[in-house]
């Protein structure tokens, strides 16, 4: 979310958003630097967090070395020594997202460095599966998973698509989709997926990024399902239920997060005063012409 | 005046965050916090501290730490100006664990310290905040407490401005005035800032009144606690603005100012009180105090 605007968490929490999960990811151009990871990765589990926050979204992240930056071998290691200084932070649900891009040396060992790291911290694993070369891809970062023991469902896959969800689902992992639009996955065919393979272990999510992308298109694809005959249950299953269920197994994740959530919380989350900019109200309010 | 800064008992500290602890927290997640202590007063690899200190709240409740009186006498004792009222059961752990390594080697103790720091998500850091004044070189933290200032998190910010002692015994005068002006910016209430009147300054006083002009002129308001650092600096050239604020200010607005007034040296200061009788008759009486008037007006109004 580190890309969005203000306006984005408006239009997220009039959509019914109660809450992201950001995964770590590449920045669109290569860090240099273990400092620019460090201050990204604080980024997402502190200001980001508060960010959004102010516009009544829990924030929660997952903590990882993705894929393309894995390449970079003298910086990947130096990556690696700062992950458990950020994986057993508060709201951090995963790590992730990892796994193949181009599906080098380089990748692999990072992935299964960051698999053993998962393992060690009792921690969900987030699987970025690559965009090109997908089936084989997708099949190796499981393959990779149960090299180490890693209980599948213990581990989510995502990007998958028509070509690779019936081996998530039968090798027992959850199978995430992320909708993008014009390219990698539209909703229509979300709906028919959903039709085809019902709505167990299977969950949707919104590609919010640097690039084309929609952040309403978790509550857009629910509609869809609607109108399209989606029974309820599964609609609610795959936009909701899943994700809760599988992210859930952190012990960081909870609907009693934004249901009930502590006074301690409200406080820092909610309170009046938390955004410090100067006399500036932090609650979503009808856009007019003045500006105060 | 600036206050000499306090020694502190590590080892009575520790105690006591562990009786505290105990009281709130499982007996499972209390033997775990022990044993983690135990490794890292015993040279465990930083590492251990790290994820010990980011895994806390998995196991601690972040329930407020239930102190009473006699406790925070004991913090007292233990640490003068110690104030641990608005903790947190996790935070009192996190001081533990980090208070547990060794302070033998002062440059690691400050890399590690520095280290959780710069990568201490909103949670971690106002917990850090909280027990600079338990560190054990605090002059070393100097330039990391004006950082916290300039965060944007309330509770950041808070977690070193509010009950905290170390700002009035470690800042400059610019540091602290820059706090005082940076509390009543972004709405954080000045009265639960520990030495208020005796860091006041007439810097401060005349950075105050200017706040005050610049947020007239924009048609807003200042909260009356302004008034409380201005006025035993208030000179000749500030009555105006007194004046305006006793005339065309709200009662709170109007009590503020006159306390204000009270302490000001400026002769024509009395003269000004005198045109409000009815106020300065409560001064007098002993019935209107800041204190009062942070109780009643401030806090009332929270
Ligand atoms: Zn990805």
């Amino acid at each position: 979310m580190i890309s969005r605007t203000t306006d984005d968490y408006e239009v997220m929490r009039a959509g019914g958003v109660a809450a992201v999960i950001e995964p770590a990811f590449w920045l669109g151009q290569p860090r240099t630097t273990v400092g620019a990871f460090k201050d990204y990765f604080s980024m997402i589990v502190g200001w980001e967090r508060f960010r959004a926050a102010q516009f009544g979204v829990r924030h929660y992240c997952a903590i990882g070395l993705n894929a393309k930056e894995a390449n970079n071998e003298p910086l990947a290691d130096e990556v690696m020594e700062l992950l458990p200084l950020y994986a057993a932070k508060e709201g951090v649900v995963a790590i992730g997202e990892i796994g193949y891009d181009d599906m080098t040396p380089a990748e692999d060992k990072y992935y299964r460095l960051q698999l053993e790291l998962a393992k060690e911290l009792d921690m969900l694993v987030l699987i970025h599966t690559p965009h090109r070369n997908k089936k084989e891809g997708t099949s190796r970062s499981m393959d990779a998973c149960d090299d180490m023991g890693l209980a599948p469902d213990r581990v989510i896959v995502d990007h998958n698509n028509e070509e690779t969800v019936r081996e998530v689902l039968d090798r027992g992992y959850w199978a995430a989709f992320t909708i993008y639009p014009f390219t990698k996955m539209g909703n229509e065919r979300m709906v028919e997926i959903v039709r085809e393979y019902g709505p167990e272990r299977i969950f949707i999510d919104s590609a919010a990024d640097w690039g084309v992308s929609d952040p309403l298109a978790v509550p857009k694809t629910a509609r869809l399902m609607a109108e399209r005959g989606i029974p309820e249950d599964a609609i609610r299953a795959v936009t909701y239920d899943n994700a809760l269920a599988a992210y859930g197994q952190s012990g960081q994740f909870s609907e009693k997060d934004w249901l009930e959530p502590a006074p301690i919380d409200q406080r820092d989350l909610y309170g009046g005063n938390s955004v410090l900019r100067g006399g500036q109200a932090p609650v979503v309010q009808e856009k007019g012409l003045i500006i105060e | 005046m600036r206050p000499r800064p306090r020694p502190v008992d590590l080892p009575g500290v520790r105690k006591q965050l562990v009786a505290w602890i105990a009281r709130q927290a499982s007996e499972d997640a209390l033997r775990w916090l022990q044993d983690r202590c135990a490794e890292i007063a015993g040279g465990a690899p930083v590492a251990k501290c790290f994820l010990a200190f980011s895994g806390a709240p998995r196991r601690i409740p972040k329930d407020t730490l239930a102190l009473d009186e006699t406790d925070l006498a004991r913090a007292s004792a233990l640490r003068p100006g110690w104030n641990p009222a608005n903790w947190s059961v996790d935070e009192a752990a996190r001081a533990l664990l980090v208070l547990s390594r060794p302070a033998d080697d002062e440059n690691a103790w400050i890399r590690m310290a520095e280290q959780l720091f710069s990568t201490a998500d909103a949670r971690e850091s106002a917990a850090l905040y909280r027990m600079l004044p338990l560190y054990p070189f605090p002059e070393r933290f100097r330039a990391r407490a004006a950082e916290g200032i300039r965060s944007n998190m309330a509770s950041v910010f808070q977690a070193v401005a509010h009950r905290n002692p170390y700002p009035s015994e470690h800042f400059d005068e610019g540091a602290w005035n820059q706090m005082i002006l940076k509390a009543l910016f972004t709405g954080s209430v000045l009265h639960k800032i520990i030495g208020l009147d005796a860091r006041s300054n007439p810097t401060l006083a005349r950075m105050l009144v200017d706040y005050a002009r610049e947020r007239w002129a924009a048609g807003r308001a200042v909260s009356p606690e302004l008034w409380r650092p201005v006025g035993p600096f208030a000179a000749e050239r500030h009555l105006p603005d007194l004046r305006r604020v006793l005339r065309a200010g709200d009662e709170a607005e109007q009590e503020a100012a006159t306390l204000a007034l009270a302490q000001a040296n400026a002769p024509a200061a009395g003269e000004l009180l005198g045109a409000f009788p009815r106020l300065k008759q409560r001064i007098d009486a002993g019935e209107l105090t800041w204190e009062s008037f942070s109780r009643n007006r401030i806090e009332g109004m929270a």
